[in-house]
């Protein structure tokens, strides 16, 4: 194999891993934050007790965000030099500002939020809180920026370098704001956050009806539940809305990724219709036992149901995109997002009526509804992802000057061999796994354990507060307060 | 403000974000490396991992800056540097990977076994990624086979030999160091016996390879002190650095651990500061033929970028050094367990 597959592959499979984490910790960080919230307001130990909790579940993935994102801002340089050459001018300026703005933040902050708990008073604590949530937040603003102006580029031009005799084409900002705003990074921005708040909700109530089917923790896992429906509820319905505000976009900025994602493969002046499942076939350009709805991608993209919708004939050969791939992920995200509808505005109904806590096929599926929401969230990536090849940078036009795009075969590492990517795709596949497996394990074993109750809360509390009482008072006591484990192990 | 000025204050924060990783996770290595030896049970080993336990990844977030800054400012340095030490830099990502999982993971299941290979993966993932710092440094000192148009034509082979060993191993040994000061301040009675125990012998290790290492690069890097002989003011710093050294075991003796730590801290800047100006104004020097090499100027972003970054920095440094005293402040003192422990 060569080396852009197979960096290709390498760079596919670690930001799919990397992007296991983050939306976990952002969505988590949103319901912790607003579950330490209501303790503030309340001062009810069980809302108390159900924060902690989700801290520490929350610290077991976001050490797995950190190690698995490092690898992530290296890649850049390991494996796609030339491409590194090309946008640095550009794109290394969100990276750093993420570095400055998000990272030091969320990792400063976290140390509170996580080690704080008995250190700082509440209202330090609520705050370290709802900064590390901002700066997970952060990060994924310049992240998502920087990847969307490799999408729809804009605030830049290209300008020859001289180097060693040969011309070398560089981009390099014009206007700082119209890059970190350009077309898409809004749209893509706001679908993004709320596919992150799709999983934290529906990851809490998850976790909440599993404890309400073993009839365990019941009054903590209600209170959270009365958060986390509600909200699963709303951010799918937004995540349906950004997502459709995503694709109507698309047609003016990447109309060869849209006729990948809806396999039209002929442009005719006729309204088109939308492929509801399918089978594309490329070769032969149809789609095979496809099930078309008359009118409504016209309808979809352009609010008026009998305007033609470009196809993928209209893009030169050597630009198109696979179409299988996109194609199947999308509709793999759409289908699921409605579904996730149904069951978070069915959850929600129960729950108004009363009767959510014994509809036991309601509550398995939502015990399942985590691995939906992210397999949602990595096939909405596979989509952006795959169908803007061939290119790794558009081409597009300023002010009426075509600027020219990157391909990504062209941003490999010129001196890195494919045997080299090839050991280190076997090195981080076997680590990942490793990995994988044990952040199950960790991860089951907290869930297994769950939160104390409010009164073992107490109880600690006052330990804590009659051992501080006493070093006061000159008596170094060594042993510290009794009552929740004291070997690490929740 | 001119390019060319605009230039050499991004090569001057780009030191100075490297001297905070290297003292901020310098110690958090250390403390890695000595783990295994130090702690003599379970209640120890925990001790030992909590005492860098809200502090190492915030630590870590300064390579990560590091190398954010670096892709802006100077994208071609990024490029080259970073794949042409592929191999290199992959091992160096395992073993970041292993220490924050080895941290995050090893307390949360009772098991003897369990926490055993745990302890193992923090040792070994902290004394390799030390070394291989220490590696990559001493191989962009000594130049790279860079060829035209920023080609790397070396490979890992050509990378480990002699000289960027020998700058691994003080790079293990200062940090060693570096993090049993740092033990010794946040330990008490019996562990901090043992910790101060181990100073002295690691500190005759290090200042032995001090003196190892600079005759190396004497004799192995010749162009190494050309900056040095061209700006003779410049002899400060070696000489700030040697003072420094010695402060170490002076400070330990008369029982001012915290003064002993400030000055190890002004080794590993000062050995940074020696870095930079050994190499200025290339970040990577070509062995094939000087006019490969790459420079300050050849490397960097354009003009406004660097200005954007600028006010970026301007607006974010500030932020970043009011909390991460907040953090120092708060988890000051002797490192105690408590259930949120590692
Ligand atoms: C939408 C959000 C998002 C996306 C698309 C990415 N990340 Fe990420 N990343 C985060 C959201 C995030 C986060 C929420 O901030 C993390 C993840 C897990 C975590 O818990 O913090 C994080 C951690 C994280 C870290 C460790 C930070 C630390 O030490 O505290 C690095 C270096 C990166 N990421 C780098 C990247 C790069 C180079 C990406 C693209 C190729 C990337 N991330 C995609
Ligand atoms: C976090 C969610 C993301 C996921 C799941 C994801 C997924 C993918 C996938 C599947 C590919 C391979 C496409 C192919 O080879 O056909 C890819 C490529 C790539 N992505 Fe992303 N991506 C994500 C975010 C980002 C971000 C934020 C950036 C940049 C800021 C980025 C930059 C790239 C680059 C440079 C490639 C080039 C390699 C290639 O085309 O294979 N990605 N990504
Ligand atoms: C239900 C209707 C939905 C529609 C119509 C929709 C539409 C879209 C479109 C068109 C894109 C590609 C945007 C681009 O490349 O410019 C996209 C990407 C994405 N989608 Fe969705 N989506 C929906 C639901 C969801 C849900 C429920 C989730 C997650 C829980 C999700 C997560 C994502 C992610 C993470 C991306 C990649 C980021 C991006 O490019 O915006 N989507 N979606």
């Amino acid at each position: 194999m060569d080396v852009e597959i197979l960096s290709r592959l390498q760079f596919a499979g670690t930001i799919m891993f990397h992007y296991l984490f983050p939306p976990l910790s952002i969505g988590l960080g949103l319901q912790l934050f607003l579950c330490e919230l209501a303790y503030f307001r309340t001062k009810d130990l069980a809302w108390e007790a159900a924060a902690r909790f989700w801290t520490r579940v929350f610290a077991v993935n976001f050490a797995m965000g950190v190690a698995t994102g490092i690898v992530m801002e290296f890649e850049f340089g390991t494996n796609w030099a030339a491409y590194s050459r090309f946008v640095g001018d550009v794109f290394g300026s969100a990276l750093a500002a993420e570095g400055i703005f998000a990272f030091f933040l969320e990792s400063g902050f976290l140390a509170v939020l996580v080690f704080g708990w008995d250190r700082v008073g509440p209202k330090m604590h609520l705050f370290s809180t709802l900064m590390v949530f901002l700066g997970s937040m952060f990060s994924a603003v310049w992240i998502v920026v920087a990847n969307s102006w490799q999408q729809t580029p804009s605030g830049y031009h290209i300008v020859w370098h001289d180097v060693q005799g040969e011309m070398m084409p560089r981009a390099e900002v014009t206007d700082f704001w119209a890059m970190v705003f350009n077309p898409s990074s809004v749209d893509r921005l706001t679908h993004t956050l709320i596919g992150a708040f799709v999983l934290g909700a529906f990851f809490v109530a998850s976790v909440c009806s599993f404890y309400l089917l073993r009839n365990r923790h019941l009054e903590i896992s209600k209170r959270c539940l009365s958060i986390a429906l509600p909200s699963a509820l709303l951010f799918t319905l937004l995540a349906a809305a950004t997502g459709h505000d995503s694709a109507q976009k698309l047609v003016e900025t990447q109309p060869a990724k849209l006729a990948a994602m809806e396999a039209h493969f002929h442009t005719s002046d006729e309204p088109t219709g939308l492929t509801l499942f399918g089978w594309p076939d490329t070769e032969n350009e149809t789609v095979r036992f496809g099930i078309e709805i008359p009118y409504l991608l016209s309808l979809m993209v352009y609010n008026d149901p009998t305007k033609p919708v470009p196809a993928m004939d209209q893009i030169p050969e050597d630009e198109r995109p696979p179409v299988w791939l996109p194609f199947q992920t999308f509709h793999l995200m759409v289908g699921l997002g409605t579904l996730m509808i149904l069951i978070a505005g069915s959850s929600c109904w129960f729950w108004y009526r009363g009767s959510y806590s014994t509809r036991r096929g309601v509550l398995w599926a939502m015990v399942a509804m985590p691995v939906v929401a992210m397999t949602a969230n990595q096939a909405g990536w596979i989509t952006a992802e795959v169908g803007r090849q061939p290119w790794i940078v558009y081409p597009s036009v300023q002010d009426g000057v075509e600027m020219m795009g990157l391909r990504t075969a062209d941003g490999l590492s010129e001196s890195v061999t494919a045997e080299q990517v090839l050991s280190s795709i076997i090195l981080f596949g076997v680590i990942y796994s490793m990995l994988f497996a044990v952040w199950i394990f960790v991860l089951n074993h907290k869930i297994q354990h769950g939160p104390e109750s409010p009164e073992e809360l107490a109880e600690y509390k006052q330990k804590l507060h009659a051992e501080s009482m006493s070093e006061a008072f000159g008596h170094h006591g060594t042993s510290r307060a009794g009552g929740m484990m004291e070997d690490g192990t929740r | 403000m001119s390019y060319d000025l605009l230039t050499l204050i991004w090569f001057g924060l780009l030191g100075v974000l490297l001297c905070g990783y290297a003292i901020l996770d310098g110690f958090d290595l250390g403390v890695g490396i000595l783990h295994p030896f130090i702690a003599k049970d379970d209640t120890e080993r925990r001790l030992v991992m909590n005492s860098i336990g809200p502090l190492w990844d915030g630590n870590e977030v300064w390579l990560v800056t590091f190398g954010g800054a670096l892709f802006a400012a100077f994208p071609v340095a990024y490029a080259t540097v970073f794949s042409s030490f592929y191999t290199a830099f992959f091992l160096l990502l395992t073993c970041l990977i292993g220490r924050a999982v080895s941290l995050e993971f090893r307390s949360k299941v009772v098991s003897t076994t369990w926490r055993r290979v745990w302890d193992w993966a923090f040792f070994g993932s902290s004394i390799t990624a030390a070394l291989l710092l220490g590696v990559a440094g001493g191989n962009v000192m000594a130049g790279m086979e860079l060829g035209p148009k920023y080609h790397y034509e070396g490979s890992l082979l050509r990378q480990v030999y002699w000289y960027p060993l020998l700058v691994g191993a003080l790079t293990v040994s200062l940090f060693s160091l570096h993090g049993a000061i740092y033990l010794y301040l946040k330990t008490e009675n019996e562990l901090q016996t043992r910790v101060r125990a181990a100073i002295t012998p690691l500190f005759f290790v290090f200042a032995g390879l001090y003196l190892v290492v600079t005759f190396a690069t004497w004799w192995h890097v010749p162009h190494a002190t050309e900056n040095l002989s061209a700006h003779p003011w410049l002899w400060v710093v070696p000489v700030l650095n040697a003072l420094a050294v010695l402060n170490i075991p002076r400070a330990m003796h008369w029982g001012k651990p915290g003064y002993a730590f400030f000055s190890s801290s002004m080794v590993i800047l000062a050995l940074a500061t020696l870095f930079s100006v050994e190499i200025f104004p290339n970040f990577m020097m070509s062995t094939i033929d000087p006019a490969y090499s790459i420079t300050l100027e050849n490397a960097r972003s354009s003009r406004d970028t660097l200005e954007i970054m600028l006010i970026i920095a301007g607006i974010g440094f500030p932020c970043v050094l009011s909390y991460t005293v907040i953090i120092y402040w708060i988890f000051r003192g002797k490192v105690k367990l408590d259930p949120h422990s590692y």
